[in-house]
């Protein structure tokens, strides 16, 4: 199953820790909010877990987490 | 007498802690960093430096109850002014060490709560640590001493600095993140 990252436009405040903790699948725009890669390799599921979890506004999610379930449902986007 | 010392020792390492804590919470919310001190660095120490005061502030509550000089009720530990020994003063303390656990845990479940719900219950940190100042201050055994004393105001100070620092970065016109402009 590939895992997908997802970002709540809404809730996202441009803070950028999570480009700071995973770069190779999040990328800045200029205005410091992020742009997501099309989806995660397996190798980097440690990584995307902690760019989840470091979202001081919770905007993050990862989708298609084979074990545990930790991503939830995937949001509409 | 050695429980007495651990204490005193742990109190005061626990209260360094939470000025600590306190501050890089207050800078990361004003999103400080730069390319030698990613923002990461800040919300990680914030995270590990609470956690290690949630071990300091243990030992300090259970070296507390255990001293049998001051025979203190180990409810005391959780609710406030139930102590015999200095009631007001250790209940400040006992207020302090509640709020610090609502907000671990709430933080620790994080994911699980709701934004909203979760930042409401942070707010709270900036309540605990006057509290926590003012319980040591008031019942500490070595708080006049004037090396203390001074430490307690470099406290003060860093988090002083933190919050003007904070307010007035709230009080510019709002920055597109990032931005340049």
């Amino acid at each position: 199953m590939t895992m997908k990252l997802h970002v709540d436009p809404i809730a996202c405040a441009g803070h950028g820790l999570c480009a700071e903790l995973l770069p190779e699948a999040i990328e800045l725009d200029e205005w410091g909010y992020p742009m997501l890669a099309a989806s995660v390799p397996a190798r980097l599921r440690g990584h995307a877990r902690r760019a989840v979890s470091a979202c001081p506004a919770l905007a993050l999610r990862l989708t298609g987490n084979d074990d545990r379930g930790e991503g939830g449902p995937a949001r509409a986007q | 007498m050695l429980l007495w010392y651990m204490t005193r020792a742990t109190g005061e390492i626990a209260f360094m802690l939470l000025t600590i804590t306190v501050a890089l919470g207050i800078t990361g919310a004003a999103r400080l960093g730069s390319s030698r001190w990613p923002r990461v660095v800040t919300a990680g120490l914030h995270r590990n430096l609470s956690l290690m005061l949630v071990t300091f502030l243990s030992v300090h509550i259970a070296t507390t109850l255990l001293d049998t000089f001051t025979a203190i009720n180990p409810a005391a530990a959780i609710i406030p002014f139930v102590s015999g020994y200095r009631t007001f003063w250790v209940g400040l303390g006992t207020i302090a060490f509640d709020l610090i656990l609502t907000l671990v845990i709430t933080s620790l479940l994080r994911s699980r709560l709701s934004y909203r719900a979760w930042r409401a219950v942070h707010v709270l940190a900036y309540a605990s640590w006057p509290v926590a100042l003012w319980h040591g201050l008031g019942t500490g055994t070595d708080a006049k001493l004037p090396w203390l004393l001074a430490l307690d105001a470099l406290c003060v100070l860093v988090v002083i600095a933190a919050m003007t620092w904070r307010l007035r970065l709230l009080a510019q016109p709002r920055r597109i993140a990032g931005g340049t402009s």
